[in-house]
């Protein structure tokens, strides 16, 4: 078991390597943020300076070098849009998208897991066909698109909730949340749904898939043959074996909606990673956005370490030796 | 009944009662980067900052120099001027404001982690004469010391050295520095809170020296970067200001009765450059000799381009064309020089065919796509304008992140630009964009096509030192007319820029492209 969590690591370190290679390759075209930093007025002895002062005279690799170094000692160096470390404004951004994510992560299972049982279940009725087809439409309309229909339906036209931002927060120590203040929960409905949208559709595909291959097995049989009642196979039997794969995919969704919160946290100016890595990206802010790919990569290289993990423990064939599974 | 009307009237003018206090919200695609008066030198936050710190002189509403930090100025020789300061001033902490302050700031705007440098361009140094007097000494004489010094904020020195923010932040530290989050200025509006990219909040500072004519007693900027979503907010009352509604929704917002737009020319010249300095395009179809160094290969390319459709197409209505390089609110403008000629297609043609070109040739108009209103689609326009005259254009267009170090670095044939003149005078245009560039110095630094005239040259060199008015002006005439002549550059339109706001909302538009809340009345 050990070894294999250390090859795991292992093998999480070298992705976390060449992300960060390939981020820093990338920084060479997204431009030159002293072009953004200075006025049009500055003269090219006061840009050189500059550019000296950022070390961006420096070859590529002097400069992967000198950030490898000082990433892992946590330090990303200084934002150049915003003037204040790196380290502090990811801390400062990570509770609003985590908050936005997991909320999005449960609207995605409390709503997809039931849509998914009923059009299991209810495989010919009218509701069931609605709910795949606006399903698909869910899959292919694009996340910014569902995000101004929302606003102009419930800002705009109803006057219900806040179109932008955050609300008003509360500091827990090193975390600010926005679940404890009623503008707070109003700014959070349109975003997550936004989010959730996505994920809702995915799963409640899963779930019904799967629903309907197990509802076509032995034991769902015997069961029934038991004399046992409709709700309690469908429940106790057929929705527990579901729901295993489910968690799998729900747990790498929510790698995938803290990755991919970047067009909803546009949209709704939503104070949170995504945000701050799409304004990096305008001004060439270099280290915030070198920060942010590593993070995102360190994110999913965590997730599906976990998953692994689980898979180690679920899975009593991976345990085997693989000396003994040689031929 | 008439009577009781005119009366009823003539009561509510006499006993109005004052405007009630209000709060601000406004908006734009950017937040504000540093609360460092010397940290970032841009737009939104010079502005924004303006509230907070002061300047030894202000500009009005028409953009004219008036006094603030200091009262009144003499030049005492060509090289000092002296500024009597307004006594009785406080920064908002409560400490006195005086000479050393001024001196103090001057300093530190100058010192090498500063992005103000280019506002002190000629300045030595500042000495204090008494606590009230200070003198800025200038290495010649600098005709545009008092624009310039509108841009310079006052810091108090005391609260400076208080939390070691002596300079301004230097990228190398890996600590933020106090003054970046913190601000202390003498300004109508106190600092409150700041979370960036959420909002930053000022208050009414009710021991401002000045007199508020508005009724904004609190401001609160808050960035949104999506132009729907920004749009969504103003529609629906969460925010009273739009500084940047994109250009395709202002027809729309006209006609919503909540809303008013309020329209202004800003000092800003769009134009074309060419290179005219290789002796083989980089990026062209003609091999061997260089197309844009004959004059009538310009005018040719000048005669084909219809300002006025790209006006009433391009623009939306939303610019004013003109054939000089900078804006009639510049001191300098050449009014008799800005006639805007209409496109003669028969003249292009026959110009273009006696250079030797009659079959055309092709070349890469480099455009930023991010930068200036409808930038990418006006160099596709002109595209299209060009190729009636055989010249096939293509269009690179690019993020301004990209744009300006390539063109910067003059790799470039055929390029677009827009330049503003923040100190409204003209030769900051003429001196950057014109004249013949001497590496290292502000002269030609923007003049990225090399054109060059000796006359022109002198004419401007003249103008540097030059200290009256008149002949300040007549001198920029002079290089105006040898460039407009030469084809130096090819002069599109000025921009003009429209603000958003509820209808409730009165301000007054700058060609800075500047809200002041301390002239806003919410109604």
């Amino acid at each position: 078991m050990l070894a294999f969590v250390l090859r795991r690591i292992l093998q999480g370190v070298l992705v976390m390597l060449v992300v960060g290679f390939i981020a820093f390759g990338l920084f060479n075209f997204v431009g030159d943020p002293v072009a953004l930093m200075l006025p049009p007025e500055a003269t090219g002895a006061d840009r050189e300076q500059m550019r000296q002062l950022l070390g961006l005279d420096k070859p590529f690799y002097a400069q992967f070098a000198t950030f490898l170094g000082n990433a892992v000692q946590g330090n990303f160096g200084i934002s150049l849009r915003l003037g204040r470390p790196v380290s502090t404004l990811i801390v400062e951004r990570l509770p609003a998208t985590l908050e936005l994510a997991v909320m999005a992560a449960l609207i995605g299972l409390l709503v997809g897991i039931p849509m998914g049982v009923y059009t299991a279940l209810r495989r010919d009725s009218w509701v069931s066909r609605a709910l795949l087809t606006t399903s698909l439409v869910g899959v292919s309309l694009p996340n910014f698109l569902i995000g101004i229909f929302l606003i102009l339906i419930f800002a705009v036209w109803l006057g219900l909730l806040p179109s932008f931002g955050r609300g008003d927060t509360v500091n827990l120590g090193f975390w600010s949340t926005g679940l404890l203040t009623k503008s707070g929960l109003k700014a959070l409905i349109l975003p997550s749904i936004t989010l959730g949208f996505f994920p809702v559709t995915v799963i409640m595909r899963l779930v019904r898939a799967e629903m309907v291959e197990v509802l076509r097995t032995d034991y769902v049989k015997f069961a029934r043959a038991r004399g046992l009642t409709d709700r309690t196979v469908q429940f106790r039997h057929a929705l527990k074996n579901t729901l295993i794969p489910v968690i799998t995919i729900a747990g790498l969704q929510l790698g995938a909606i803290i990755a991919f919160a970047i067009v909803t946290e546009t949209v709704f100016q939503w104070p949170g990673m995504g945000l701050l890595f799409i304004q990096a990206v305008q001004f060439a802010d270099i280290p915030v956005m070198a920060a942010y790919l590593c993070l995102v990569g360190l994110i999913f290289v965590m997730i599906n370490l976990i998953v692994d993990m689980l898979y180690y423990v679920v899975d009593p064939r991976l345990r085997v030796e693989r000396s003994t599974v040689g031929h | 009944m008439r009577i009781a009307t005119i009366l009823a009237a003539a009561a509510l003018v006499v006993f109005a009662p004052a405007l009630e206090a209000k709060t601000l919200r406004w908006s734009s695609q950017g937040d504000i980067t540093t609360m460092d008066p010397h940290g970032n030198n841009e737009g939104l936050t010079n502005g924004f900052l303006g509230h907070i710190y002061e300047p030894l002189v202000c500009r009005d509403k028409q953009l004219k120099i008036e006094p603030c930090l200091a009262l009144s100025w003499e030049l005492q020789n060509p090289t000092t001027m002296r500024f009597k300061l307004r006594p009785n001033v406080r920064f908002h902490d409560g400490s006195p404001f005086s000479a050393d302050d001024v001196v103090f700031t001057i300093e530190r705007a100058l010192s090498d982690t500063s992005n103000f440098k280019p506002y002190l361009a000629g300045v030595k140094q500042a000495r204090k004469v008494d606590d009230l007097t200070v003198e800025i000494l200038t290495d010649g004489p600098v005709p545009v010391l008092l624009p310039q010094l509108t841009r310079v904020l006052i810091m108090s020195k005391a609260w400076c050295t208080k939390h070691n923010v002596m300079k301004p932040q230097d990228y190398r530290n890996k600590e933020e520095t106090y003054a970046s989050r913190n601000a202390n200025g003498t300004g109508p509006y106190v600092f409150r809170s700041r979370e960036a990219d959420v909002k930053t909040v000022a208050v009414a500072n009710s021991n401002w020296w000045g007199k508020m004519e508005g009724n904004v007693n609190e401001i609160v900027y808050m960035p949104i970067k999506s132009d729907a979503t920004r749009l969504a907010a103003l529609l629906s009352g969460e925010i009273d200001f739009v500084l940047d509604p994109s250009p395709q929704d202002i027809a729309r917002l006209k006609q919503d009765p909540k809303i008013k737009v309020v329209e202004g020319m800003e000092y800003r010249t769009i134009f074309l450059g060419m290179d005219q300095k290789r002796d083989e395009l980089q990026y062209s179809s003609v091999k061997g000799k260089n197309p844009f160094k004959d004059k009538r290969v310009r005018e040719a390319m000048q005669n084909a381009i219809d300002l006025n459709a790209i006006k009433s197409q391009v623009m939306r209505g939303l610019s004013v064309p003109t054939a000089v390089m900078f804006a009639p609110q510049v001191d300098g403008y050449p009014k008799d020089l800005d006639v805007v000629k209409k496109p003669d297609l028969e003249k292009a043609k026959r110009l273009i065919a006696d250079a030797g070109y009659a079959q055309g040739f092709e070349v890469t108009l480099d455009c930023p796509n991010n930068r200036y209103i409808a930038d990418e689609k006006i160099c596709v326009a002109v595209a299209g304008m060009l190729s009636k005259i055989n010249v096939k254009v293509k269009v690179n267009a690019m993020p301004r992140a990209q744009y300006f170090p390539k063109i910067q670095n003059n790799d470039t044939s055929f390029y677009m630009l827009g330049w503003g003149v923040p100190t409204l005078d003209s030769q900051y245009a003429l001196q950057s964009l014109i004249r013949t560039a001497i590496p290292k110095t502000a002269d030609g630094d923007y003049n990225l096509g090399r054109y060059s005239n000796p006359k022109v040259d002198d004419a401007i060199d003249k103008l540097k030192t030059e200290l009256d008015a008149k002949k300040r002006a007549a001198l920029a005439r002079e290089a105006s007319l040898i460039h407009v002549q030469d084809v130096g550059h090819i002069p599109l339109h000025f921009q003009v820029i429209p603000w958003a706001m509820r209808s409730n909302v009165s301000v007054v538009h700058l060609a800075s492209n500047d809200l002041l809340a301390k002239w806003v009345k919410i109604q």
